[in-house]
């Protein structure tokens, strides 16, 4: 209780959150039946662990890490303009999105 | 008052996370996915790192989620089928997830010499992270422009119905 009156949060709180975010993730990528929707699983397991390099980068006081968080931005930007346009190729080819149904490599 | 920001936005975070697993509609996960990800910048801006929390508002909810949007309208995909799953997933994942989450909370709760966050303390200014950015680190940053770039005509090259492609289609 006196930490929650405190002005002060602890830090591994915001770990624990990212953790979180991570399992939340892991769990939509083996469940959801949905191409559209495990991809977003994917940018949610990203986005957990950016929020633990950003706690680690207030942590240690150092810019690297939210230097990081950028490059990870980045790559998940390109990762989902690539992504998405293989589900519309995949679409096109199978008029279907179940992860069930999609089991060849060949279109 | 960096407890009850910190309660509120930790909260729509996981809200909007356990939202997108429950949602059959995929319109509906990329709107609880935008609340994750707006929240989350919050909580950036919290820990002190401002640029980061105005690139997660433009890059994440903005960006990508619109693209995402887009697709899911475009695809015009519709409720997912619950009928059809894998029984591997639900008897080894659902433990294994469950045994990670448990591993890392206990490692977290048990490490020494994490500190504490409050307001108005420690910010990383844009321009403390630029001068790294564009001094040290100015080859990777050039590198991931040409990676965008490279992702851009991929996109394009594949998601555009090429004639040769349609001729094979159409041949069939």
């Amino acid at each position: 209780m006196s930490s929650f009156l405190s002005q002060q949060v602890p830090l591994s709180w915001y770990l624990l959150l990212s953790a979180a975010l991570f399992s939340l993730g892991v769990v939509g990528f083996l469940f959801k039946r949905n191409l559209i929707t495990v991809f977003m699983s994917i940018e949610l397991m990203l986005n957990g662990v950016n929020l633990s390099f950003v706690t680690f980068a207030h942590q240690w006081h150092a810019v690297k890490g939210q230097i990081f968080v950028f490059f990870v931005m980045m790559v998940a930007a390109a990762e989902a303009a690539v992504g998405l346009a293989i589900l519309i190729a995949v679409f096109r080819a199978r008029a279907t999105l179940a992860a069930d149904r999609i089991d060849l490599m060949k279109l | 008052m960096h407890v009850i920001l910190f309660a509120v936005f930790a909260g729509f975070c996981l809200a909007g996370a356990i939202n997108l697993l429950l949602q059959s509609h995929p319109i509906n996960s990329a709107l609880s996915l935008i609340v994750v990800m707006t929240s989350l910048a919050v909580l950036y801006l919290m820990l002190g790192a401002e640029f980061l929390a105005i690139a997660q508002v433009i890059v994440y909810a903005g960006a990508i989620m619109v693209l995402f949007t887009f697709v899911v309208m475009l695809l015009n995909a519709g409720r997912e089928d619950r009928t059809l799953g894998s029984r591997a997933a639900l008897r080894i994942g659902f433990p294994a997830v469950v045994a990670f989450l448990a591993v890392i909370a206990t490692m977290i709760l048990h490490a020494q010499g994490l500190g504490q966050a409050s307001l108005n303390e420690a910010i990383t200014t844009t321009e403390e992270l630029s001068a790294v950015l564009f001094t040290k680190l100015l080859l990777p940053f050039e590198v991931t422009s040409v990676l965008i770039l490279i992702a851009i005509l991929g996109a394009v090259a594949l998601a555009s119905r090429s004639e040769g492609q349609e001729e094979r289609t159409g041949g069939k």
